[in-house]
């Protein structure tokens, strides 16, 4: 066997593959953060929660109802998706008018209910979630194993990233959507529903917390703790990318999970610190972050 | 909070004319007599948690009073100094009042570094930006050689103050404590009232008027933030004294959280509400202790309610319908 920079292959495209994989998480919740701020202007702290929620209706629907994986990744994002639909209409509706910061206390609060109810119910530890029997195994690649699951988890948030993207900047959907996001009151004015648009903005929003959610559930332990870290993260990822652009969003997040990976390989110590370090270096050269528009 | 002041961003009143002071030195005076009541009311112990909490509640509110900025990392000089003091006063020996001194200069240059990348950004961003710095923090008390890891650096020694007195005893230890809320409560009233206090006032309500009359904005909400992360660092010593404990709650994410409610609570931007609502959670989390993550919940819902129909906080609608500035 080869050696690259004295690291043996297989660990270095071993530990690459995680990084790319916290890297599909990063970008599916940073875009669905984006997706959400850019018509809300509400910054969701709830998203960690909802992608913890979404991992758990999987593990419920497969304990308590025996329904597998495949329906869970539609199911799941429906169920939590239209629990996001009734919280933006019986509390978010009502701070539009007030200075953001308040949407982010709301949904910050939201968080600690979810997950206080569901530590309560489920306890601190994980449970366990099984890979779906057809996407068991692994392939040799040559130079490394490749868990299939894993891969799956890749090619499915490239699929969804993509999909949400065409669906805002190619559809007429999308279209009104971006029209509302610049001047709502205009939109409104020509006969578009914005609230009805605005409230199902969030849906999908929180819909891709809990796909996310889903994704996650084989390779982390369905915990009630699993989505407050990763969120903080993930704010950092946002603050990196700035959050004007969706294909920034996904960019950025993939870039960060691989900077992470290839941190765990050279530098162990800072792997979970560099992110923080690439903000700070960020906000130093480019306060509006890397694809951020907006002062 | 982001440059428009609108009638529900929190606004730190300064004091007008001399009925104002007044009134303030009969309610600090109020406080006085309440601090020196206290451990005869309740356990000592339990007011100087209290005391330790509304000290960095009024550190928190400092920030967001008087520049807008509301911080979502202030765990991380809390529990930043917490940590230094337990060092300082464990392994280098120093007498209890040297070791929080040395928590204190660590927090504020902690916030000097974190400040002055941070207020790069403004409102949402400031409030991620912070907590992901707080986070930065949290991992390297996770990770660094002299914290303990899981464990935190416990059986920290109350000490001697000065080298002369004990400070086992509660009682003792819990008047120390209430001078060092005191002193700290009496700097931020000095600090909103004096000439700097006005001009951050003057850069809260209009902050392109304040740069084209010369100020340089960035260094005053540098400084403010300075002087929040060195006060929000003299309570966290302060509580590594009095609990012989800094531990990784200390500085995790739900600590900035917890402090941001309690100022909610009480009323952004007023000057007693920050106690008021320090009092309020913390009774809250030792009457529920056992009740496990229901806390967690009813804090939630705290949040969701406040926000939703209670934004001026207890002391915020106390001042409007007696009409005074609290």
């Amino acid at each position: 066997m080869f050696e690259l920079l004295g690291i043996p292959p297989a660990a270095l495209f071993g530990q690459l593959l995680l990084g790319l994989i916290n890297g599909a998480f990063y970008a599916v919740l940073s875009l669905g953060l984006a997706v959400i701020f850019g018509m809300l202007n509400i910054i969701n702290f709830a998203h960690g929660a909802q992608y913890m929620v979404g991992a758990f209706v999987a593990w419920m629907l497969l304990n308590h109802l025996g329904i597998g994986y495949w329906p869970a990744l539609f199911i799941a994002p429906i169920v939590v998706g239209a629990f996001g639909i009734v919280i933006e209409r019986l509390f978010l509706s009502r701070l539009y008018k007030l200075d953001h910061l308040y949407g982010l206390l709301l949904t910050f609060g939201l968080a600690l209910i979810l997950e206080g109810l569901f530590r309560n119910e489920f306890g601190v530890s994980g449970q366990s979630y099984g890979v779906p029997a057809s996407l068991t195994g692994t392939v040799n690649l040559g130079f490394m194993f490749l868990p299939i699951y894993r891969a799956w988890v890749i090619v499915a948030a490239l699929i969804v990233c993509l999909a949400t993207w065409l669906l805002i900047e190619k559809t007429r959907l999308g279209s009104y959507l971006r029209a509302a996001t610049e001047n709502p009151e205009l939109v409104q004015a020509f006969g578009v529903n914005v609230p009805l648009i605005i409230t199902l903005t969030y849906g999908g929003g929180v819909a891709l917390a809990a796909f996310a959610g889903v994704l996650a559930a084989p390779i982390y332990a369905v915990s009630p703790g699993m989505g407050s870290n990763l969120i903080i993260v993930v704010f950092a990822v946002v603050v990196i990318g700035g959050m004007g652009s969706i294909l920034g969003a996904i960019i950025t997040g993939f870039a960060l999970g691989l900077i992470e990976g290839l941190t765990k390989v050279f530098y162990p110590e800072a792997a979970s610190t560099m992110i923080f370090v690439i903000m700070a270096i960020v906000l130093l050269v480019k306060p509006n972050g890397l694809f951020g528009k907006r002062a | 909070m982001s440059g428009n002041p609108t009638d529900d961003t929190p606004a730190t009143p300064a004091v007008q004319n001399s009925e104002d002071r007044r009134h303030y030195m009969l309610l600090f005076v109020g406080l006085a007599v309440l601090l020196v009541a206290l451990p005869y009311l309740v356990y000592p112990v339990f007011a100087m948690k209290v005391l330790c909490f509304a000290l960095f509640a009024v550190a928190f509110n400092l920030l967001i009073g008087y520049s807008g900025l509301l911080s979502f990392g202030h765990a991380a000089f809390f529990g930043g100094s917490a940590y230094v003091t337990a060092h300082a006063a464990k392994v280098w020996g120093l007498t209890p009042e040297l070791a929080i001194l040395a928590g204190t200069l660590a927090s504020a240059f902690l916030g000097l570094l974190i400040g002055a990348l941070s207020i790069r950004r403004q409102g949402i961003y400031f409030a991620m930006v912070t907590l992901a710095f707080a986070q930065m923090v949290y991992f390297f008390a996770l990770q660094a050689p002299f914290t303990g890891g899981e464990d935190g650096i416990q059986a920290v020694p109350r000490g001697h103050l000065f080298g002369v007195l004990s400070l086992s005893n509660d009682l003792t230890l819990y008047f120390v404590v209430a001078v060092i809320f005191m002193a700290g409560f009496l700097l931020v009233y000095r600090v909103m009232n004096s000439p700097f206090g006005r001009v951050m006032r003057a850069i809260r309500e209009n902050e392109p008027r304040a740069i084209s009359l010369g100020y340089q904005v960035n260094r005053y909400k540098l400084l403010l933030f300075v002087l929040s992360a060195g006060i929000a660092g003299l309570a966290g010593g302060t509580k590594a004294i009095v609990f012989q404990l800094a531990s990784l709650t200390d500085v995790a994410w739900n600590m900035s959280g917890e402090v941001v409610l309690m100022t909610l609570i009480g009323g952004m931007g007023t000057i007693f509400g920050p106690i008021v609502g320090a009092g309020i959670i913390v009774s809250l989390q030792n009457y529920l202790a056992s009740q496990g993550s229901w806390v967690t919940v009813i804090q939630g819902v705290i949040f969701v309610i406040c926000v939703l129909a209670f934004r001026s906080g207890i002391v915020g609608v106390i001042a409007q319908k007696l009409r005074i500035n609290l």
